[in-house]
């Protein structure tokens, strides 16, 4: 039986799961400064230590509506290989262990998140837990046409 | 492997030697009968061929010395240097070169060479019939010039280094038999107490006892020149020492000395040429090499220490206490002292970069069919280490570019009343916080028609607007993608990934190239780089609530305009700068930020400059300008359009720099 841990937060009322490895820490948004000539998903870019995230609303991301900053809204200091993201999430929960053996494979559609972005699904106590392939989600090539736009007609 | 921790170092300094010979040996083809170079190119040879052994590189050592054994029979006369040499000589350096890079892969040093070895073997085989062996008499002088400036230099650098060098006269007794005994028995004192340099008559001879009754050597030593005198004198049947210090001689007149004696043969030089190694490894050994790492973690740090040194700048600035603030102000100074040393220590001369070039221009003229010279200037000129590492592969391209398609043949340069000789002139200098490389050639400068004519079919611009274009901004299509106006593709360049790249490495070096031409002159391509990658000084601006910063490089001036300052031609606005008219830009609307109406009288601006394009840029509010460290925006923004990159302000918060180049050329 193998163990993974993963952490739990909410969007829009769901749960998703990301492995702990890739996530280094949960901070406060704060500070988060708007940059121009990106997708309409990325809010920002942060400092936090000296090192620069860009700051992605992954409700938008994921097409399943808008965060709105509020007293429990989070970041998920996201790191995979070469990749830094701080990931806006509505609140975290806390760090589950989940036996690799009981994750089964993602359904068509899950709460409106694309199935290529979902590594599986696995039942908890009170539910069901998305869990995220992150990795997907931040190299995805849609991402690529963002960085096309031009610079806006003046 | 126990060799590992060496292995940087071997790889490192072989790559200098190989380097050395490939130099020495275009020189040479230049030069045939010039001797020192060959001798040059022997002591290169002949340390890789140690080092090479040394580290258990057989097969590098193994070829090393048949190169060797040319480059001997050059020096002795028994060959003559003509082109088919030179190409085997310099076909094996590459060989070399080949090995040394596999074995910094990690696939050690096999590889085929036998092609190689039989062409070295067929051209020692064969001497050319050319060279008649000299006189003895010739030989000797011109191997001996050729020794005295390598002696004079090891002297010179000893002496530099606080080493002692004597010049020491050993007279035997009159009664002496067994002076090649004696003199054998000296050789071994003085070998123990430094490294001799110098002998005369040469070692052999004294050896075999064809000696007078006395003999000189030169000895480079830490010893004094009393212990030298005695220790040489316990030596039975000598009658008399004397040793004179050649730094008293050298004060007295600088380029006399050792040198000044006469017939040194080769081989008494060839005999030491580890002592000679020795001695030039310790006149060279005042610098040390840092792995690159280090400096970027100094850098990493040193950067973490600037922008703590903006808080505290602002912190002062806010109590406005006078003790606080001078301390600021003495810790902003020490900081620009460091700032200097550090970037400094990352700084090398291009040299490095344009070395490869005139092997590369050699070859590729062959293959074109062409003659071409290549000049290097400015090639000490030095710039930022991550630029070095970059900037080869886009010069590479332009040279390969100006050879193929801007000296013309041969025949047709006859034609044109040109020398048959084509010329590309490598230029490197520095002109304020800026490095500029030129690549000019004297070929047939760019088609206007065309280009133009490919940009209509590409559909860069139409046909009606494209009178309307300086020759620059036509120039500027070269560097779009897929844009190459060669009727006929050749290996050389042409092959549809061409300028545009180069274009694309030189921006990400925060630099610009832009292309010059005169039809039937000759082209002129010029790349501006900044002189340092991580720190700049920028001007804060505000604007739609955020700060930004701009690079004082791109500012002319900050200006004050009134609104009706501000005209509009063909829906765009403008206004008046020094008589041109230039564009008349809104920050707020270039990002699309929410725009703050501006009550007050006046508008707050940057005349802005990249390249040749001048416009004006309206903020909303100036803060001022200081110094900012650039970091990126990381992988997963990549390239923002306008954007360059960030930077961490004193208060934490992250401001985004401004990419004048992209919004004045948009």
């Amino acid at each position: 039986m193998s163990e993974k841990k993963y952490i739990v937060f909410t969007l829009n009322g769901e749960r998703y799961g990301v492995p702990v490895e890739q996530v280094l820490s949960i901070e406060k948004p704060e500070g988060v400064t708007p940059v121009p000539n990106t997708a309409p998903f990325v809010k920002g870019i942060m400092n936090l230590r000296g090192i620069l995230y860009p700051v992605i609303d992954m409700k938008q991301r994921f097409g399943i509506g808008e965060s709105a900053v509020q007293k429990e809204t989070r970041l998920a200091i996201v790191q995979i290989d070469d990749i830094k993201v701080a990931i806006l999430i509505d609140s975290a929960e806390d760090v589950i262990s989940i036996d690799e053996e009981s994750i089964e494979p993602a359904p068509e559609v899950t709460g409106g998140v694309k199935a290529d972005y979902i590594h599986g699904v696995a039942k908890i106590d009170d539910g069901l837990l998305v869990l995220l392939n992150l990795d997907r989600v931040l190299r995805d090539k849609d991402v690529e046409i963002v960085k096309k736009i031009e610079v806006n007609e003046r | 492997m126990e060799n590992s921790q060496y292995l940087d170092m071997f790889l490192d300094e072989s790559r200098e030697h190989l380097q050395n010979m490939n130099d020495n040996l275009l020189a040479l083809e230049n030069s045939p009968d010039n001797v020192d170079l060959v001798n040059e190119i022997f002591r290169s040879a002949h340390t890789l061929k140690g080092m090479s052994a040394t580290m258990g590189f057989e097969n590098m050592a193994d070829l090393t010395h048949k190169l060797e054994n040319i480059l001997d029979a050059v020096r002795n006369h028994q060959l003559q240097i003509n082109a088919d040499i030179m190409d085997v000589l310099l076909a094996a350096v590459d060989r070399l070169e080949g090995m040394l890079e596999n074995v910094q892969s990690g696939e050690g040093d096999r590889m085929d060479v036998s092609d190689i070895v039989a062409q070295l073997q067929s051209v020692l085989s064969s001497p050319n019939q050319g060279s008649e062996a000299p006189g003895p008499a010739k030989k000797k002088t011109e191997t001996a010039e050729g020794h005295d400036a390598f002696v004079q230099s090891v002297i010179v650098q000893s002496l530099e280094q606080g080493y002692n060098v004597f010049r020491t006269t050993v007279t035997f007794d009159e009664s002496c038999v067994l002076k090649g005994a004696r003199a054998y028995m000296v050789f071994q004192i003085a070998e123990q107490m430094g490294d001799i340099i110098q002998a005369e008559p040469d070692v052999e001879k004294l050896e075999a006892g064809e000696v007078g009754p006395s003999f000189t050597i030169t000895i480079v030593t830490k010893e004094s020149q009393e212990d030298m005198r005695s220790k040489i004198m316990d030596v039975s049947e000598i009658a008399r020492v004397d040793v004179v210090d050649l730094k008293t001689i050298a004060a007295e007149s600088a380029g006399g000395g050792g040198a000044s004696s006469q017939a040194t043969d080769a081989r008494s030089a060839d005999k030491k040429p580890q002592a000679q190694t020795a001695a030039r490894a310790k006149a060279t050994s005042k610098t040390i090499r840092v792995n690159l790492d280090r400096l970027n973690d100094l850098m990493n740090l040193f950067e973490e220490l600037v922008i703590e040194k903006g808080r505290l700048e602002g912190v002062a600035r806010k109590l406005k206490d006078t003790e606080l603030i001078e301390t600021a102000e003495r810790i902003a100074r020490t900081s620009s002292s460091l700032q200097e040393i550090i970037l400094n220590l990352r700084m090398e001369p291009i040299e490095q970069v344009f070395n490869r070039f005139p092997r590369m221009v050699r070859s590729v003229s062959k293959e074109l069919n062409k003659k071409i010279r290549l000049q290097i200037e400015g090639a000490e000129t030095e710039l930022d280490r991550t630029v070095i590492d970059e900037i080869g592969d886009p010069l590479v391209h332009l040279l390969r570019n100006s050879m193929d398609h801007g000296i013309e043949l041969p025949e047709v340069r006859r034609q044109n009343n040109k020398p048959e000789e084509g010329s590309i002139i490598l230029k490197a200098y520095h002109s304020g916080n800026h490095v500029f490389i030129e690549i000019e050639d004297d070929g047939a400068g760019i088609n206007r028609e065309k280009v133009l004519q490919k940009a209509i079919k590409n559909g860069l611009v139409s046909e009606s607007d494209a009178d309307k274009l300086s020759d620059r901004e036509v120039y500027q299509f070269l560097f779009q993608s897929g844009f190459s106006t060669a009727d006929k593709i050749t290996d050389i360049s042409g092959r549809g990934v061409g300028l545009d790249v180069v274009k694309s490495k030189i921006e990400s070096l925060g630099g610009v190239v832009e292309v010059e031409s005169e039809p039937g002159k000759g082209t002129r391509f010029t790349i501006r780089l900044p002189l340092t990658l991580s720190i700049i000084n920028a001007m804060l601006i505000r604007a739609g609530g955020e700060t930004y910063a701009v690079p004082v490089t791109n500012i002319v001036e900050t200006a004050l305009y009134k609104h009706e300052d501000i005209m509009t031609a063909q829906g765009r606005e403008m206004i008046d700068f020094r008589g041109r008219v230039i564009p008349f830009l809104r920050f707020s609307r270039l990002f699309d930020l929410p725009e703050e109406e501006n009550k007050g009288k006046y508008i707050h601006a940057l005349v802005l400059q990249s390249g040749r394009k001048t416009a004006a840029l309206a903020v909303d509010q100036l803060i001022g300008q200081q110094e900012i460290v650039i970091k990126s925006l990381g992988t997963y923004l990549g390239d923002v359009p306008g954007i360059s990159g960030a930077t961490i302000l004193g208060d934490g918060k992250v401001a985004l720099i401004i990419d004048c180049a992209s919004i004045l050329y948009a």
